[in-house]
Formats: C-alpha cells, sequence, structure tokens
C-alpha cells in the first residue's frame, strides 16, 4: 500500500499539468460570458486537446485512459478554479446509461457531443408523486406506431432550461405492480409539446425545473432496455449519482472553516485559538480525511476493474449535512456580521451564507439523507426492508395521498 | 411551586394567537422577504395598537407597567409567526436599555414614544467579524459626538433611535442617539432574512447622549444582553414550534412508497427529537422570564440556559423541517425557508451559541465562587 504515483502516472501527471497550465482559460477570455458559456468554453477546449471524458472509448470522445488517470486528471484540475458543473449529470449519469444500453450507432452520434460539451444532458426521473419513491412516477407513455406518445409531469429537473437531451423514465402499463410497468428513453429537450418552468430555490437561484409533457412523441428506438425494464435501467443511472455527486465537493469545507477561524475572534483571541473551535474542526478534518481515504479505497477498486458498490454512499450521506453544520458555524463564528449576505460587504465573498442555503438541497438532491440511509442499511448491511404496502399490486391500487 | 403562567396571561396568549393568525398569516412574512418594504407597517400599526410596544414599561411612562411574562408570551407567539418587524430591536433591547440605564430625563424623553410607536428604537453594536469586545471598539464618543460606522445594526434602516456601543476617553459608553439627524447616513444591507431588514449606520459628529455612566458601556451591554436572551429565547422557542408543526403537516399528507411518510421511523424520530429540545428550550424560557420578571440573581444562568436551549432547538427543527419537505422544502414557493432564515437571524442578533455557552460556564463559576 502506498498513495505515490508509478513511474508511469507520475509521467502522466506531468503532462496534465503542462496542458492545464498553459490551457486554463484566462480571465480575460472569460469575462464576458455567463456560466453556460464559460463551462462550455472550457469543456470544449479540453476535448479538442483529448483531456474531456478521459475514460470513455476514443470512439464515444474519451481517451481510453484507466480510472487512477482519470483521478489524476481530477486532482490536478481540481487545483485551477475551473468553470464546470452543468455536464455533471450528462457526462456522470446518463452517458453511463447510455453507454450500457443504447446502442453502439447511438452512442457513437451522442457521446462524443456530451463529452464536448456542445450538447448538455439532464435527468428527468422526479415527479410530484415520485422524488425517493421514484418507482411511483406516473408520467404516462403510449405507444404509437413507431413512437410513444407522453402525458404528464416531471419535477426538479436540474438544468432542463439549459439541456439539450435528457434521459427518463416513464410509466408504461399502470396495471403492473410499480417496478414493472416502467420503461425508460432519452428524449430531445427540443421536442414539441414540452415546456420547461423554472423552479426558485431557497438559495436564490433557479436551477431546477418544472418539465411538463403535453403529447410529446418519443421514437421507439430511443428506449433504453426491453419495455417494462424501466426500473433496471434507472438503477444504472443512480448507481452513478452517487459517484458523480459524492460529497458536495464545492461550498465550504474545513480548509475555508478553519482559514476563517484564524481571521475571527472568539473571546478575546483568534476564534482558531479557542478549544471548542479547534474540536470542532478536528472532527470534520476526521470526517472528511475518511471520505478522501475510503474515496481511494473505491479508486484502488476500480482500477482493479471492481464497480463501486453502495457502500460510496455514504459520500453524501457525511458531506451534505456536513456542509451545513460547517456553514452554520461559520456564520456564528462571524458572530452578528453573519447574516450579512452581500457579495461586498460579507467574508469570503458571501460563501458561507450561501451555503448555508444552498446545503440543504444538497441533503434532498440525489436520494435523501434518510434514503442514503436505508441503502446502506439494506444494501451494504443486509438489513431487511421496511414492510412493504406497494409491491406485488397493480401500481394503479398502491395507496396514495388521495386513496 | 407554580411554574406555570396565569389564566390572564394564558388569555393574552390566546389573544395574540387568535390576532396573530389573522394579521401575520406566512403571506405576510413572505410579502416582506420578497417585496422592498423593509418592514410590515400595517402589522407594526397594529401591533402597537394593541399595545405589545408598551408592554414592560411603567405606567408612568405611559406604559402597561405588565410584567416580563406577558412579555414573554408575546414574544413567544411572535416568533411563532415569524411576524416581519422590528419588535425585537425595539422592545427587547432599546426600550429595554432605556428601563435599566436611562436617567429620568432620558425616561421621559423616549419611553411615551417607544410605548407609542411613534418612535422605533434599535440596538447598534456590531463593527466586525466575529465576537465584538470593548478593546476593538472603533465608534468613538467624544463630547457628545459620535463618529464611526455600526454594521449590521437589526431594523437600523427603519428605527428613528438607537442605543449604540461606543467607546470614549473613560471607556466604553452606551449611547443614546436620534437617527434622524444630519450627522447619520443610512444604508440598507443584504441579509440572510430579508424579512427583517439590516442596515450600515454611519456617524458622522452626530449628537448623542450617554446612557449610564461614562466606562460602565460594555458592562451595561451585557446586562442588557441578559434580559434580551429571555425575550429572544421566547421567539425562538416559538418559531421552532413552527417549524416542527409544518413538519408534521406534511408528513401526514406526504406519501411515499404506498404509505405517509409519518409512518417512517426516519422522520418521527426526527420530530421527536425537535419536540424535546423545544421542550427542553421552553423548560429554560420559563426560569428565564421568571429571573427576568423577579430581577432574579441567577438571571445571567437562567438568561444563557435559554439562549443556548433555544438557539439549537431552532436550528434543528427549521433545517429538519426543510428536509422533512424534500425537494418542496428547498422551494422558494414553500414558507419552509421563513424558520431556517429567521432561526439564524435570532441565533447571531444579540451574539451566538458559542459566546452565550460560555458566559453560562462564567456565570455558574461567579455563582459557585460566591
Ligand atoms: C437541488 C436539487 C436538485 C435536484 N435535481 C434533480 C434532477 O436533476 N433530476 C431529478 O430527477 N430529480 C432531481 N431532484 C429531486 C430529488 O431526487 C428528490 O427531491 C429527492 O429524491 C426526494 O424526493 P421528494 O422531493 O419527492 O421528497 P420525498 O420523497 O417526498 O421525501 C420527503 C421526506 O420523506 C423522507 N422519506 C421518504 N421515504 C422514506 C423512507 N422510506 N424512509 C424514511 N424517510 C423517507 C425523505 O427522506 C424526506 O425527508 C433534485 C432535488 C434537489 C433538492
Ligand atoms: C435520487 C435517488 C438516488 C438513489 N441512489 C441510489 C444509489 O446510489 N444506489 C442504490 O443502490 N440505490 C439508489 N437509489 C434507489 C434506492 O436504493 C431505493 O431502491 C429506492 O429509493 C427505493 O426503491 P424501491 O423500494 O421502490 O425499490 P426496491 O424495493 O429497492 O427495488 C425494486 C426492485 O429493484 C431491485 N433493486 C433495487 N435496488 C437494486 C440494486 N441496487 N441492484 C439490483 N437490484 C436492485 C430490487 O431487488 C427489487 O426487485 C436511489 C434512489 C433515488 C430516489
Amino acid at each position: 500500500m502506498d498513495f505515490n504515483d508509478t513511474a508511469q502516472e507520475a509521467a502522466f501527471r506531468e503532462e496534465v499539468k503542462t496542458w492545464l497550465t498553459t490551457n486554463i482559460p484566462s480571465n480575460s477570455e472569460l469575462e464576458n460570458l455567463d456560466y453556460i458559456q464559460r463551462a462550455k468554453l472550457w469543456q470544449k477546449r479540453k476535448y479538442d486537446a483529448g483531456w474531456a471524458c478521459i475514460r470513455w472509448p476514443k470512439a464515444h470522445g474519451g481517451r481510453d485512459a484507466s480510472a487512477i488517470e482519470q483521478v489524476i486528471f481530477n486532482q490536478e484540475e481540481a487545483k485551477f478554479d475551473t468553470p464546470d458543473g452543468i455536464f455533471s449529470i450528462g457526462q456522470g449519469m446518463c452517458a453511463p446509461t447510455m453507454m450500457t444500453w443504447a446502442t453502439d450507432e447511438q452512442n457513437e452520434r451522442f457521446m462524443p457531443p456530451l463529452a464536448s460539451g456542445e450538447e448538455v444532458w439532464c435527468q428527468l426521473f422526479s415527479e410530484p408523486a415520485g422524488g425517493s419513491d421514484l418507482a411511483a412516477l406516473r408520467t404516462k407513455a403510449v405507444k404509437d406506431g413507431d413512437d410513444w406518445v407522453v402525458n404528464g409531469q416531471k419535477i426538479w429537473t436540474s438544468g432542463a432550461h439549459y439541456s439539450d437531451y435528457g434521459v427518463l423514465v416513464l410509466r408504461t402499463d399502470p396495471d403492473l405492480p410499480k417496478h414493472q410497468g416502467l420503461t425508460y428513453f432519452f428524449l430531445d429537450m427540443k421536442s414539441p409539446g414540452i415546456d420547461i418552468k423554472p423552479i426558485r430555490q431557497i438559495s436564490g437561484g433557479a436551477n431546477f425545473n418544472e418539465v411538463y409533457f403535453n403529447d410529446v412523441r418519443i421514437p421507439d428506438a430511443q428506449r433504453l432496455g426491453a419495455v417494462g425494464q424501466g426500473w433496471q435501467v434507472a438503477l444504472t443511472t443512480l448507481m452513478n449519482e452517487r459517484a458523480s455527486i459524492g460529497g458536495g465537493g464545492g461550498g465550504v469545507n474545513f480548509n475555508s472553516v478553519f482559514e476563517l477561524a484564524k481571521t475571527v475572534d472568539l473571546g478575546d483571541r483568534p476564534a482558531i485559538e479557542d478549544p471548542s473551535v479547534r474540536r470542532k474542526l478536528a472532527d470534520w478534518y476526521v470526517q472528511e480525511s475518511g471520505l478522501k481515504f475510503t474515496g481511494y479505497r473505491s479508486m484502488t477498486a476500480l482500477s482493479k476493474g471492481e464497480i463501486p458498490g453502495p457502500e460510496n454512499s455514504i459520500g453524501k450521506l457525511v458531506g451534505a449535512p456536513k456542509q451545513q453544520d460547517m456553514a452554520n458555524f461559520a456564520l456564528d463564528l462571524l458572530d452578528q456580521a453573519g447574516i450579512i449576505w452581500d457579495e461586498a460587504h460579507s467574508v469570503n465573498a458571501g460563501m458561507f451564507q450561501a451555503t448555508y442555503m444552498a446545503s440543504p438541497g444538497l441533503r434532498i438532491a440525489g436520494g435523501t439523507d434518510e434514503i442514503m440511509a436505508n441503502i446502506i442499511a439494506e444494501r451494504v448491511l443486509g438489513m431487511p426492508q421496511d414492510i412493504r404496502v406497494d409491491k406485488g399490486i397493480p401500481f394503479s391500487e398502491v395507496p396514495t395521498a388521495t386513496k | 411551586m407554580n411554574f406555570e403562567f396565569s389564566d390572564e396571561q394564558n388569555m393574552l396568549r390566546e389573544q395574540a394567537q387568535t390576532f396573530l393568525r389573522a394579521e401575520c398569516p406566512p403571506q405576510a412574512v413572505r410579502q416582506v422577504l420578497d417585496g422592498d418594504a423593509p418592514f410590515d407597517r400595517a402589522l407594526w400599526q397594529k401591533v402597537v395598537d394593541m399595545g405589545w410596544t408598551a408592554t414592560a414599561i411603567p405606567e408612568a411612562y405611559d406604559g402597561l407597567g405588565l410584567s416580563y411574562l406577558e412579555l414573554s408570551v408575546i414574544a413567544e407567539e411572535l416568533g411563532r409567526a415569524l411576524a416581519p418587524i422590528p419588535f425585537s430591536s425595539s422592545v427587547y433591547l432599546a426600550t429595554e436599555a432605556i428601563l435599566m440605564a436611562g436617567s429620568e430625563a432620558q425616561k421621559t424623553a423616549w419611553l411615551p414614544k417607544l410605548a407609542a410607536g411613534a418612535v422605533i428604537g434599535c440596538l447598534a453594536a456590531a463593527e466586525t467579524s466575529g465576537q465584538a469586545s470593548a478593546a476593538k471598539l472603533a465608534v468613538r464618543y467624544e463630547d457628545g459626538k459620535l463618529s464611526g460606522s455600526k454594521r449590521p445594526v437589526a431594523d437600523g434602516d427603519v428605527a428613528d433611535l438607537a442605543v449604540v456601543m461606543a467607546t470614549s476617553e473613560s471607556g466604553p459608553v452606551l449611547c443614546l442617539t436620534d437617527l434622524n439627524q444630519a450627522g447619520v447616513a443610512r444604508t440598507a444591507i443584504k441579509t440572510l432574512d430579508p424579512s427583517r431588514s439590516h442596515a450600515e449606520i454611519h456617524f458622522d459628529q452626530a449628537a448623542a447622549e450617554v446612557l449610564g455612566g461614562l466606562g460602565e458601556g460594555w458592562d451595561l451591554l451585557q446586562a442588557l444582553y441578559d434580559r434580551a436572551a429571555v425575550l429572544f429565547a421566547w421567539e425562538q422557542v416559538g418559531g421552532s414550534e413552527t417549524a416542527l408543526e409544518m413538519a408534521k403537516d406534511y408528513s401526514l399528507g406526504r406519501f411515499a412508497f404506498g404509505r405517509p411518510i409519518a409512518t417512517y421511523q426516519a422522520i418521527k424520530h426526527k420530530l421527536a427529537q425537535a419536540y424535546v429540545k423545544n421542550t427542553l428550550a421552553r423548560g429554560n424560557c420559563y426560569y428565564g422570564a421568571w429571573a427576568l420578571s423577579t430581577d432574579a440573581e441567577d438571571l445571567p444562568i437562567a438568561a444563557a440556559s435559554a439562549r443556548v436551549s433555544a438557539t439549537q432547538a431552532y436550528y434543528y427543527a427549521s433545517k429538519e423541517n426543510i428536509q422533512t419537505h424534500g425537494g418542496m422544502g428547498f422551494t422558494w414557493e414553500f414558507d419552509c425557508q421563513f424558520p431556517y432564515r429567521r432561526s439564524k437571524l435570532l441565533a447571531v442578533n444579540i451574539g451566538s451559541e458559542a459566546i452565550w455557552q460560555e458566559k453560562l460556564i462564567a456565570a455558574i463559576e461567579a455563582q459557585r465562587a460566591a
């Protein structure tokens, strides 16, 4: 066991570093672009030089790189403040699903522009009646010739408003038990009959949306998996979700609170000298390092060709509440000034306040804390599920708020 | 022992609840949060008309001469309704400061106006990030004039009168200053809780009077905080209960996996925890209200106990209320954001949790050493 790069890995790291240093967009290049344009500019630059989605096959726009090489690239890229975020759902969740379930022709058509950032994808899973209980979704697809006609509503679709394509699960047979009546598709987000309405978040932005389907036609050729196999296909997406959402790297972390504690006073000395602050920081540090090294273990498994198991659900379960508690603590350290949320007047341009407001979403997106804990109990520890009232009966007979 | 509110006080509570349900529904909070108005003027006027701003002011100064138990009842209900008005600044801080340290002339000049709501008061104590100290004060009082900047001042943009923590030749001093004068410039600042406004106040040779003695300001501020902490804690407990109620109601109607989410222990235990925290905080608030209303020697202990437990309870209830709502809780359209924002405002407004934990243990030490 060691943490050192092999000679080959070290050479790879050097190559990455050199490329990044000379190609990171300058401030003047990014100046007049919005965050989507910035992200697209950087993604395209990586793609053109062969540095986008490097683990993917070359035929799909990747580099056929190893898992370790991907990790090395990520580590080096993370040292720069690069614009990103809008591709993680498409590249991290939709792509693995497509590569597992779509035809070669489809992947050759859709994967390269997804890798290059020229086409953005979103995930249309959640519905008003089915979030945690994803398999309770109701949006209906009815076969009509070579097409499926879709009616209903999705909700919480991050990035739907700037996406070109999306993956979605639809109910194709309401009389089968809930998991069996589902079918998985991908679709063009510009299809006639789609209506996208942004939802404003408590954190201020409106990055997620309601998406309404009114007689939207999806060609049967864009079905992934068999009719009725949608849940199994969806699990491919969900299994990759935890890998791509992970601990929620941005926002408040040990370093930012540690640095803050050096600059503000608690009592008559810098907060960092206060034993209670030191103990809290120590607790958060061991959570972060525990996650990091657990991640290294997963990478090692990954590099040996193993699939990361559900134990990775702890990343989000630990990371999201930690962000909330750390942001809350940082605001306390600022004391009365903690309430100020104003780029000009707040310490770190309001990052602690922004995280205080965004972190509740992290604890919900991609599976709530409670669902993550259930996954650990049931799939890792092998403990039994709750007694279920929604299984083995036709979906149309499952109890709901209205029946 | 009779550790309960009286029948009259409970009647006041019922009256307050009925009034606030009608006059301060969540929509009223939302209007201030979303709109340009710094506070709900109509609600404020009605609260004034009910006499609430006059509650603990003696009759000699046109107050109602009621006790801090009545004011505690009102504080809890305002907290429960998340009222978007400058009540805590004007009543628990400015009015209390004058009651505690004002000269006869100052009381006569200001208390009737505060009681009648003709004047809104605020406390300008903070200047920088982190815990304040007497040694770090930059705002200066000299020859009847104040100079320097205070930030953030809760309700500072809408107040007429400020109690200002300043430094002077003879040490720290609390001052009283009319905010409607040439030497005062105010700018509203954006905060985490736009349902209550905040400002930066700049004093440029603004006329001010000393409140209490020169050099006594820091100790007076601490004594003022002890009194206010009890009332803040009541608001916090009221807000925590709102958050818990919202979560419970939602969990009963929301189905997942064919069952109301209220049937999952993960949700039940979460809300049970919130209840336990709220109940402990409420117990401490009773003790605080008693100590405040009887001028008890252990007010510092009672106040800090109420403050620490209520701050913890409100953070927990307000964040887990969002969590219980799932995606809905994270939307602007739902009301879950109100208690989450307000809990933070109340948590830092008169000093954050760690500061009160330290005060608590210091007060216990002092009591045991005596
Ligand atoms: C910021 C953000 C971005 C999102 N982006 C997307 C996206 O791009 N695409 C997409 O499809 N979805 C997206 N979502 C939706 C997200 O996956 C769901 O919100 C989440 O799965 C919870 O579902 P829900 O909102 O319906 O809450 P519910 O399922 O109604 O949950 C309500 C509460 O009940 C609890 N609960 C439910 N079932 C159980 C149980 N069995 N045991 C114990 N407790 C339980 C939950 O933990 C929660 O506390 C996003 C959500 C957020 C907040
Ligand atoms: C936003 C979100 C993110 C999620 N992320 C993950 C995740 O990262 N990892 C994860 O394992 N689950 C994930 N899940 C799914 C979760 O574990 C539960 O399966 C789901 O919330 C509840 O499903 P259910 O009880 O309806 O179906 P279940 O009763 O869990 O399953 C129905 C059928 O699918 C099969 N099945 C379920 N899960 C698996 C699996 N992992 N492998 C093979 N077969 C399976 C079951 O054996 C059963 O036949 C996520 C769910 C949501 C809503």
